[in-house]
């Protein structure tokens, strides 16, 4: 999936993202509509998130291919965590934000009115910044999610509870302290528990906020190792602040910048480009992207 | 390393910034403002002393007469053998109706205003304002409102000036506190808990029962207490709901009813009867100390859970 | 590719949703109609009292307090708040507020972890036990032979128990609003040397200065709410003549007068003598949520501030 291309041609043979700046303003992005066709995950047109009249974010156009690793980067207040949360309707919860333009999940429109935003997160999981366990055992921090979806005999939770800290690599170190709180756990060892009962509820998509921010860098390589090998089994989409990480485990990257909105004096997100990781770090198409990944900003 | 020698001059300033470094200053007003503010303390623990002794003291030797017995006779027209049970079953049977009725609709209502309503909203904040209100409202309003409500409309169900509409009055006091307290447990529950509910796909009413709740619960029981405590002490609205203070053919939920508060405060005026050993108001201090061990018992639990629970919360 | 039934969620679960949603909601309206249930009876029995009484009060031809024969001079129970209040405030600002200053700005950690508990304990007294107190020691043993008052209750004494009670919430009020003034503003003084007297008096105080008129106002909103201690120890058997406005003198209340119109084997349901309840009962309503309402702005502003 990460072929160096010598040229745009091959990726376009290959169905893959095309970005082709806007000949007036280089700020908005088209996609190819042989993406659009193989069924993504997420399709993203023409999204501005609102806080109240404040535009957030602006004229977001994506993509999100199943199974693979997609990243947004970008300076903070760039908006991509505002994205992510939308991919889940985690927004919801702030009562000032609205959405404008379509987010299609598997073709349906994720704020569609009868669209139940519960049911929509069961199917779309999420990883948070800092670890939040449940102030419950390890075991029941795993079988929350599949008590809540109804299974409730114990043969059944402890092989779900067994399988999800095994995807999360995290069962030799507890399997013998299954019934000890998930709080004495290391920071590294709660973000996998993290992931591990997001697994549990085996979600067609994880959502992950720049999950390896809060821990040290040993924790972090175990959980990008975890990443690449959950990958074929879920959709993920990770909001990192580490360009190199983003490198490091991507398939394909978004990159957010932010610019100044002349009425108000405040700093607007918008996606500058998107295309495949390696493209991205060695080859980009904006000059803006080309400035980020080599650290001359941001 | 220079080694020169420090000049006169050198040597002199040292010699005065040392000095003056250690010069106390005679702080006559700080002095006397920290003495003043200290005696106000003292002043106000020496009250709480002498109101806790000038009870205590004046009911040692009646309640050491009249042992558990004050606490099973009803009341009658001789201090000498009266007891408070009279009054203890009606400020029992409002303490029942108080935790069944005002302690789960003020949580359900601390629920709603945390975490379902759009606090931005005007509704929302006139719902916030309201209840802040009803919270400095004085008792015996309530009262009114209780005698009204309680023991005229809704005689079928109270059947007029029982310990029901007591219970109910009582109720509709303390719910502004309740709700006040339990929003600000629930205020506290870090918003992480919840985002990881709703991050594996817990429906609203899901992360709240299984996760908000618990996580508030010693906050919500502490205010459970303390509203317990001011409703088994007030009076007045009592007064006006209609408490007997005379005497009390029988102890019913359907009939006249009275509470120990009442019984203080008409004992406390009423003449020593011509005969008796004992007083009304040795009589009403006893019911007062009983009184006390109650509420207070009450309020020190609040505060140890509040305490206890803080720190495990923090500990975390 | 998904339909849009197949995010819609099972229907017990939304039920149950909307179910969970609308019972919470309920709770909290309630709110609401109690509040308009408080303003609906005391308006109409209000109403209803001054037909009684042909809207004629008598407030000027009057003398005296006496609602079984008609004389309802409201002068002689708004007076009698008025003075008692003050009596209140007179011992609770300085008691309450040093409290505050002390823990707040003075007491070590392990001095506050004894004294907050103590106030909070004091807090908790129930006001017929007070009233008890005045009668029983602080009218007999204090103000008596310190005074030399006419009879021995009156509103001094009263006063003072109800001055007693409120101390708590005028120390823990002022206490929240020391304690919002940040540490900075402390330290920027101690940082140009200036003493502890002057800091606390010069810097500290007028910080706080809108939080703790706060506390003053809703302490006075709580004095003057007081029903019991007022009842029992302000001299008057819930009808009265205008004595003056000197402390020493026998006082009648607001709210002692609303006990009285309940009290008593000659209650007349439905007569002037009872119905004024409801009068009076609106005029201390409206007194005490001007109050209340005054001083929660001053809070809020407070916080906002900072």
């Amino acid at each position: 999936m990460s072929e160096t291309t010598a040229s745009g041609n091959i990726d376009v043979a290959m169905g893959r993202h095309i970005v082709s700046p806007d000949s007036e303003t280089k700020e908005t992005i088209r996609v190819s509509t042989t993406e659009m066709d193989t069924h993504p995950v997420f399709a993203l047109e023409d999204v501005s998130v609102y806080y109240g009249a404040f535009r957030a974010v602006r004229d977001v156009t994506l993509p999100v291919r199943p199974r693979e690793i997609t990243a947004f980067i970008g300076p903070s207040g760039c908006g991509k965590t505002t994205v992510l949360r939308c991919l889940n309707r985690m927004n919801d919860f702030v009562t000032t934000a609205r959405v404008e333009g379509t987010i299609r999940y598997h073709g349906v429109d994720m704020y569609d009115p009868a669209v139940n935003s519960t049911e929509v997160r069961r199917r779309i999981g999420m990883v948070f910044q800092k670890p939040n366990p449940f102030p419950k055992s390890i075991y029941d921090n795993v079988a929350y999610g599949p008590r809540l979806m109804g299974t409730k005999k114990k043969a059944d939770l402890d092989e779900i509870v067994e399988r999800s800290l095994r995807g999360a690599a995290l069962w030799d170190e507890v399997k013998d302290r299954l019934k000890e709180t998930g709080l004495g756990l290391s920071g590294g060892q709660q973000q996998r528990l993290c992931i591990a009962r997001a697994v549990a509820v085996e979600p067609d998509v994880i959502l992950m906020d720049e999950p390896c921010s809060a821990l040290d860098p040993i924790a972090t390589a175990r959980i990008e190792d975890l990443m690449r090998e959950i990958k074929d089994r879920y959709t993920i989409v990770i909001v990192t602040h580490n360009m190199q990480q983003a490198a490091r485990v991507s398939d394909r990257t978004a990159f957010f910048t932010t610019e100044i909105n002349p009425e108000s004096d405040r700093r607007t997100g918008v996606l500058v480009e998107f295309n495949p990781t390696e493209k991205m770090f060695s080859n980009p198409d904006d000059e803006r992207t080309e400035q980020y990944v080599t650290g001359r900003f941001g | 390393m220079a080694l020169t020698t420090p000049s006169d001059a050198g040597a002199t300033a040292r010699e005065v910034i040392a000095a003056s470094l250690h010069r106390r200053d005679r702080d006559v007003r700080g002095i006397v403002l920290a003495t003043l503010l200290l005696a106000a303390t003292a002043a106000t623990l020496v009250i709480l002393v002498t109101l806790l002794t000038q009870v205590i003291g004046e009911s040692a030797p009646y309640l050491a007469d009249r042992g558990t017995e004050f606490l099973t006779t009803p009341i009658g027209s001789n201090p000498d053998q009266i007891g408070i049970w009279s009054g203890l079953y009606g400020s029992i049977g409002i303490g029942v109706i108080v935790i069944i009725v005002a302690i789960p609709m003020g949580i359900a209502a601390a629920i709603y205003l945390e975490e379902y309503a759009d606090q931005g909203r005007r509704v929302t904040q006139l719902i916030l304002v309201n209840i802040r209100n009803l919270a400095g409202v004085p008792a015996v309003i309530y009262g009114v409102l209780g005698f009204i409500i309680f023991v005229k409309w809704l005689d079928p169900i109270t059947s007029g000036d029982t310990v029901i509409a007591a219970g109910l009055t009582m109720s509709v006091l303390v719910l502004p506190i309740v709700v006040i307290t339990s929003m600000e447990a629930i205020r506290a529950v870090p918003q992480g808990l919840r985002d990881g509910g709703y991050g594996v796909g817990a429906s609203r009413w899901e992360v709240v029962r299984d996760h908000v709740l618990p996580y508030a619960a010693p906050g919500i029981l502490t205010g459970t207490v303390l509203s317990l405590a001011r409703a088994l002490g007030e009076a007045a609205p009592l007064i006006i709901v209609g408490a007997i203070t005379g005497f009390l053919p029988e102890t019913t939920l359907t009939e006249k009813f009275t509470a120990v508060p009442i019984l203080i405060y008409r004992w406390s005026g009423q003449p020593q009867p011509p005969g008796s050993e004992f007083s009304f108001t040795a009589a009403a201090a006893g019911a007062g100390v009983v009184l006390l061990v109650l509420v207070l018992f009450f309020n020190a639990s609040a505060i140890y859970l509040r305490n206890r629970f803080e720190k495990v919360r923090v500990g975390q | 590719m998904l339909t849009i039934s197949d995010l819609q969620g099972s229907r017990s679960q939304r039920r149950a949703e909307l179910v969970s949603r609308r019972l919470f909601q309920g709770a909290a309206i309630t709110t609401v109609v109690i509040s308009l249930l408080i303003l609906f009876v005391l308006f109409r029995g209000a109403i209803n009292f001054l037909n009684l009484v042909e809207w004629d009060l008598g407030l000027l031809s009057d003398n005296g307090w006496f609602p079984r024969r008609e004389r309802f001079d409201l002068r002689t129970i708004i007076a009698g708040s008025i003075v008692m209040g003050s009596v209140a405030m007179l011992v609770a600002t300085p008691f309450g507020l040093g409290v505050a200053i002390y823990l707040s700005e003075y007491a070590s950690p392990r001095v506050r972890r004894v004294i907050k508990p103590v106030v909070e304990v004091l807090a908790g007294i129930p006001s017929v036990i007070v009233g008890y107190f005045v009668l029983r020691f602080v009218a007999p043993e204090f103000v008596t032979p310190i005074f030399n008052p006419a009879t021995q209750n009156n509103m001094l004494a009263a006063g003072i128990g109800i001055g007693v009670l409120v101390i708590p919430i005028m120390a823990s009020v002022s206490e929240d609003a020391l304690a919002a003034v940040p540490n900075s503003l402390r330290e920027a003084s101690y940082g140009i040397g200036a003493r502890k007297f002057d800091t606390v008096v010069s810097v500290v105080l007028p910080a706080a200065v809108s939080g703790l008129v706060a506390a003053f106002i809703i302490a006075i909103s709580r004095a003057i709410g007081e029903t019991m201690v007022a009842t029992m120890a302000g001299g008057f058997d819930g009808a009265g003549l205008f004595e003056g406005w000197a402390p020493t003198n026998r006082g009648l209340t607001m709210t002692a007068a609303m006990t009285n119109a309940v009290g008593g084997t000659d209650q007349d349901v439905g007569g002037p003598s009872f119905e004024v309840l409801y009068f009076v009962g609106g005029l201390l309503f409206a007194l005490t949520l001007t109050l209340n309402v005054i001083g929660n702005r001053v809070v809020n502003r407070v916080r906002e501030k900072y």
